[in-house]
């Protein structure tokens, strides 16, 4: 075990595994937290706890992990590379790991201009790539980037994410393939509707020995509405929803549409777990958080393994 | 070059509302060759406040200038006739700000900067420039094709495009050219695309900004 978190335990045991995630409040209320965090209790093995998600601030990824820890939950804390150099970044995964966080997720992050604070400077001191390294580095060996040695190792369960549909294509698994070199140990990917291009992608990284490396989670965005999937299709970059879901989506009267997109979702998480090289699914209902029980259920995921 | 532009004509007049005898000073540096601050430039700006003040009853007594450069002590020196006399209060340069920072340290004089300095670019096309350089102090360009990403991707990603580049152009913009996308189709076309395997290691930052203002010394040049 590297971290000896839930997620690392249910992967390494082989059994399918699914993520939640939980957007951290605009504002200090900690209820907040707690009630979308509830939702998720027993039905996933971990949570993803964004980190001012689309440059917006909210309530810090790491202190949200922790309200989810005392729970008795397990957070996956996001980490960006856009608010802070490598000074902060080392300091705040010595603070979470003493808070008991297991599970890091390491991001380039959202670009700050289409955050509400357009005007800031952003940092990018590392690259999601670095951010990677980094933690391996003072994982494994112990040592900060500086080379002086750390009293008290942090111990995490290390992930990154993927973006299959992003361009250039054909760079995408060279791209994934460095993050396994540089130390990754599950990797989340962005919302996949293309399941065509999305099982291209998998091929290409099974053949090439990848998955052999690392625990792949396959992402899975429930459409809420045909408004939602038009406007992922359109203005999300590097996201791709294809017309059949658009049309299908259409094809139902509005109040339904919600029903038609969790049933997506369900079939997306049911095809995910006859796709090779895929180890999980990663559910990221966006503000939607009361509906991922459902989901899950449906897709027959439910109970969750308990491992000791 | 350094790529500058000049200030909007509302806020040059607000600088300078309170003062009476202006000398606007031009270069014939890098501003001239972008367009933004030679000769030509300080005469048009020169004319528009002249007629603004005119026309707010707050006539304004303006000589125009151009140096040959004002990143140089010598030739801010050149200014020494007009500016030790009285004869101005204020001075408006229309250098990148190197310019109205040499004339500030020379005289003790008002200095206003009636550009905004841009970045360090070249022309794509006639009246079109864009950034090529961040001055990181330590070039890699040659590990991408000759690209820079550190100045041409929005996020200064270092090891391959972020998930957000998607039919060549950056996520933060259509009018950006996702650099990423570019350094991949040179590297293909120069037949060395596996070296975008390798992992470009964490990056030392000590040669940049990030390291104080910098200063080069050359002990063979100095007199």
């Amino acid at each position: 075990m590297k971290a000896g978190s839930n997620l690392e335990k249910v992967l390494t045991s082989g059994h399918f595994a699914i993520t939640g995630e939980l957007g951290p409040p605009r504002g200090a209320n900690a209820d907040v937290v707690r009630k979308k965090a509830e939702f998720l209790r027993d039905k996933v093995d971990s949570i993803n706890i964004t980190d001012n998600q689309t440059s917006v601030v909210r309530m810090s990824s790491i202190a949200v992990s922790r309200i989810v820890i005392e729970m008795g939950l397990e957070p996956n804390a996001q980490m960006t590379c856009r608010d802070r150099n490598r000074i902060a970044i080392q300091s705040d995964l010595l603070g979470a790991s003493a808070l008991g966080i297991k599970n890091v997720l390491c991001l380039s992050g959202d670009h700050n201009k289409f955050g509400d604070h357009p005007q800031c400077k952003n940092v990018f001191d590392l690259d999601s790539m670095q951010l990677i390294m980094t933690l391996k580095h003072m994982r494994d060996e112990g040592k900060v980037l500086g080379g002086q040695e750390l009293d008290g190792v942090p111990k995490f369960f290390i992930g990154a994410a993927a973006n299959p549909f992003g361009d250039p294509f054909d760079f995408r698994v060279t791209r994934l393939a460095k993050k396994v070199e540089a130390g990754v140990d599950f990797v989340q990917t962005q919302c996949i509707y293309n399941m065509d291009k999305f099982r291209t992608f998998m091929k290409q990284a099974v053949d090439q020995g990848l998955t052999e490396k690392f625990h792949m989670l396959a992402g899975i965005t429930p459409l809420k509405s045909l408004g939602m999937a038009r406007y992922m299709a359109k203005f999300v970059p590097g996201l791709e929803v294809p017309d059949y879901y658009l049309k299908r989506l259409q094809g139902v009267e509005k109040k339904k549409q919600a029903d038609e997109g969790i049933k997506i979702a369900v079939e997306q998480i049911q095809e995910m777990k006859e796709t090779p090289g895929v180890a999980g699914v990663h559910l990221m209902a966006i503000e939607w958080e009361h509906r991922s029980p459902e989901i899950i259920e449906a897709a027959g995921l439910l109970p969750r393994p308990k491992l000791d | 070059m350094v790529i500058a532009e000049r200030k909007p004509i509302e806020e040059i007049l607000a600088m300078v509302a309170d003062f009476k005898k202006i000398l606007l000073v031009g270069c014939k540096g890098c501003v001239t060759v972008c367009c933004a601050g030679g000769t030509k430039e300080v005469g048009i700006l020169g004319s528009a406040l002249r007629i603004a003040r005119k026309k707010a009853g707050n006539p304004l007594a303006l000589v125009e200038h151009t140096l040959e450069r004002q990143c140089d002590p010598e030739y801010i020196e050149q200014l020494a006739p007009m500016l030790e006399n009285g004869e101005f209060d204020a001075v408006l340069s229309m250098a990148c700000s190197v310019g109205p920072q040499f004339i500030a340290k020379r005289y003790l004089k008002q200095v206003f900067p009636a550009l905004n300095t841009t970045f360090i670019g070249g022309s794509l096309e006639h009246g079109v420039w864009a950034e090529f350089c961040q001055s990181c102090g330590n070039c890699i360009i040659h590990n991408f094709g000759g690209l820079c990403p550190i100045s041409r991707c929005s996020k200064s990603l270092m090891n391959g495009p972020c998930g957000g580049s998607s039919g060549g152009k950056c996520e933060v913009s259509n009018e950006i050219d996702c650099v990423w996308q570019l350094i991949y189709d040179r590297m293909t076309a120069l037949g060395q695309v596996d070296r975008m395997r390798k992992i470009f290691p964490i990056k030392d930052w000590s040669t940049s900004r990030d390291g104080g203002p910098r200063k080069i010394t050359r002990e063979d040049l100095k007199l």
